[in-house]
């Protein structure tokens, strides 16, 4: 049972061996990387590939670590009372199970998707690190401690918002999705594109890394914005020869707004257009 | 196994702890990867590597410590004898030896020492098939060590003169040369905090829900309160450019720590001592300035100033009408320096040099005397008193 990639997701073996020793050393998998770079795409297909059931947790500015295991519902505890329901008697019916005591409740190994941990307040992963570790946690209304039934397949995604507590990078595996090279970009972009005819990937490809390399830019493309590009030349129909001399500094090609999502950015490129592609004189 | 390599890399700023260490070695034991050297180098960077610009230099260390071994062919090294191994260092190490290292005590020396045998062996056996051995196995049993599988060596590539991947050095752009250590400053200044309720009631308050409710005769009224949120509003006063060139790169990341930390922060530049003028692009500092009046106007008195220099600069541009190193001023630093104190009631002043060495410039010594001693050095420790200084209630 190890996880090769899948026919929609192409992973390098760097990554497969990171995540194989997470799931036999039992420790979360911390990963970054560019955005677009498919970090959250790897841990759906290590569930569909697996065939184990996905949790996802997206973490936002507000998210607390408390809502991972649970919340109790004073509210409708009390509404209930006003309604005089029977059920008001058992607490068990006001606690909201989170992602994480979802994870552990699952009966066969699960994978648990903590995305964007970055974006949480700076003491947030401290506080998990009791139940990242020894994958139980205790419920003070019930008195009880809930204990993952399989410890599940932990991948932790971040954006580097905010640096991280070293405690807390102790108990995980770390792994870079670096930026993929032209010869792996081609399989992922088959992938997407099975039949996309060989002359327009060469070229949109060749387009695509003379963008990437310009200096400057805010937000340089990735990914997804490549495939968003290459669906649009399609549509268009277009065929490859007609960007074959293009130059990214001498013309803009079209639909160069899949590609740039920013105004400074495309004032780069303007002026790159102006200088007629000297791009020594920027 | 792999102990030497581990303590390479903690000498050299990868910050993996034992705790990783046994991962490895778990990782290893349960057979996570194949016998290639390739595999290695993903596993053990999976491990020890915690932050993206650590990964050029775990490439280069790995490089270092692996150099000619990548090109051993597995069977060969499955060959190798165990008993031949076991024998090799019973017999080098004498009994009087192994009780001089018993003396000696250290895993260091110890290396040492086996290092040297190895290479003793190495001389011997020139010519030959060119294997140095690997480490024995059980003798040292006492020091709760197993020194099991030091560097398998082989002096020349014989084989292809593929680049290996961390030769590559993918990651060099990743390393930015600093560490990356604003965390601390942040967790101090975490402390500047001013909960108030301000806003949207979106919360449920459940004591005067409670309350409500008991009033109303049991039947349920829900109170809604704002969510806490920290109110703290701060004002930076950045010294830059002359002295404080050696200090760029502590001030930016208290800059940044102090960004990320406070949503209602504004911040102005200035050169050595504060004037009537200040900037906010250091680029543009004559065109597009700031008049202290109009700071001192536009901010009340509830903001937390802190102001941030190295306080070294010769005392006539704090006491003298036109002792600015830069411009003409009118009125003295020391006017300047009063207003602000006497405007804002919370004010503290943050040096990148450390205290030890204020007493050596005068004007420090007299900045201190000016800002009531409220000076503190930006350690995590300085910045935690000068943050318990701006909470303290005005007087």
């Amino acid at each position: 049972m190890a996880f090769e990639g899948s026919k929609n997701y192409i992973a390098s073996k760097d990554l497969k061996i990171s995540v194989k020793a997470a799931m036999h050393l039992e420790k979360p998998l911390l990963i970054k990387g560019e955005p677009g770079t498919g970090k959250t795409l790897l841990a759906e297909e290590i569930a569909t590939v697996l065939n184990k059931p996905l949790y996802t947790w997206h973490i936002k500015s507000t998210t607390k670590a408390q809502q991972g295991l649970y919340e109790y519902d004073a509210v409708s505890r009390l509404r209930d009372s006003q309604l005089g329901l029977e059920k008001v008697a058992q607490i068990g019916n006001y606690i909201v199970k989170g992602v994480i005591w979802k994870a552990f409740d699952s009966e066969e190994q699960s994978v648990l998707l903590i995305d964007e941990i970055d974006k949480a307040d700076i003491e947030f992963p401290n506080d998990l690190l009791l139940e990242l570790d020894r994958m139980e946690f205790d419920c003070y209304e019930l008195q009880k401690r809930v204990k993952a039934k399989h410890r599940p397949i932990i991948i932790i995604t971040s954006n580097n918002e905010k640096e991280l507590p070293d405690a807390f990078l102790r108990r995980c595996l770390f792994h870079y999705i670096q930026f993929p090279d032209k010869q792996q970009m081609e399989a992922i972009v088959q992938v997407h594109f099975p039949n996309l005819n060989q002359r327009l990937m060469q070229e949109a490809l060749r387009l695509f890394y003379q963008f990437r390399e310009i200096q400057g830019l805010k937000k340089r493309p990735s990914t997804s914005e490549l495939i968003d590009w290459i669906k649009l030349l399609i549509m268009d129909g277009t065929e490859g020869d007609e960007l074959s001399n293009m130059d990214v500094f001498k013309e803009i090609p079209q639909h160069i707004e899949a590609l740039i999502k920013n105004e400074k950015d495309l004032d780069i490129l303007n002026h790159f257009k102006q200088i007629g592609g000297n791009s020594n004189a920027y | 196994m792999f102990l030497d390599f581990f303590i390479l890399l903690r000498d050299n700023g990868i910050n993996a702890s034992l705790h990783e260490h046994l991962s490895l070695l778990e990782g290893l034991e349960k057979k996570i990867i194949g016998q290639s050297i390739d595999d290695f180098y993903y596993l053990s960077r999976a491990i020890y590597v915690k932050n993206e610009a650590q990964l050029d230099r775990f490439d280069q260390l790995f490089g270092h410590y692996f150099k000619g071994l990548e090109y051993i062919p597995e069977e060969l090294v499955f060959n190798i004898p165990n008993e031949w191994l076991q024998k090799n260092l019973m017999r080098h190490l004498s009994d009087e030896d192994k009780a001089k290292i018993k003396a000696m005590g250290g895993l260091e020396k110890l290396i040492e020492r086996f290092k040297e045998l190895l290479k003793e062996q190495k001389k011997r056996h020139e010519g030959g098939s060119k294997w140095i051995g690997t480490g024995g196995v059980s003798p040292f049993g006492a020091f709760g060590f197993n020194p099991e599988g030091f560097r398998i060596g082989q002096h020349e590539n014989r084989h292809r003169q593929a680049i290996k991947v961390w030769d590559e050095r993918n990651f060099e752009n990743l390393d930015e040369g600093q560490e990356l250590n604003t965390r601390n400053i942040k967790m101090a200044l975490r402390y500047l905090r001013e909960f108030t309720r301000e806003g949207e009631e979106d919360v449920l308050d459940l004591n005067a829900t409670i309350k409500a409710t008991s009033k109303n005769a049991g039947s349920l009224e829900l109170i809604m309160q704002a969510e806490r949120r920290n109110n703290v509003k701060v004002l930076l006063f950045f010294d830059v450019g002359g002295s404080m060139d050696d200090h760029v790169e502590l001030c930016s990341q208290f800059f940044s720590a102090a960004r990320y930390e406070f949503k209602h922060m504004e911040f102005f530049y200035f050169h050595n001592c504060i004037y009537e003028k200040v900037w906010k692009d250091n680029a543009r500092r004559h065109q597009d300035y700031t008049k202290t009046f109009d700071v001192l106007n536009q901010f009340n008195g509830d903001y937390k100033v802190i102001i941030v220099g190295d306080a070294a600069m010769s005392p006539y541009e704090i006491f003298l009408n036109g002792g600015s190193v830069e411009h003409f001023n009118e009125e003295a630093g020391v006017v300047w320096l009063n207003r602000l104190k006497a405007h804002f009631k919370h004010i503290v002043w943050i040096n990148p040099n450390p205290s030890g060495v204020w007493k050596y410039y005068q004007s420090t010594i007299s900045l201190l005397e000016i800002m009531d001693n409220k000076m503190y050095p930006m350690s995590i420790e300085g910045i935690r008193t000068a943050i318990e200084k701006l909470l303290k209630p005005a007087y």
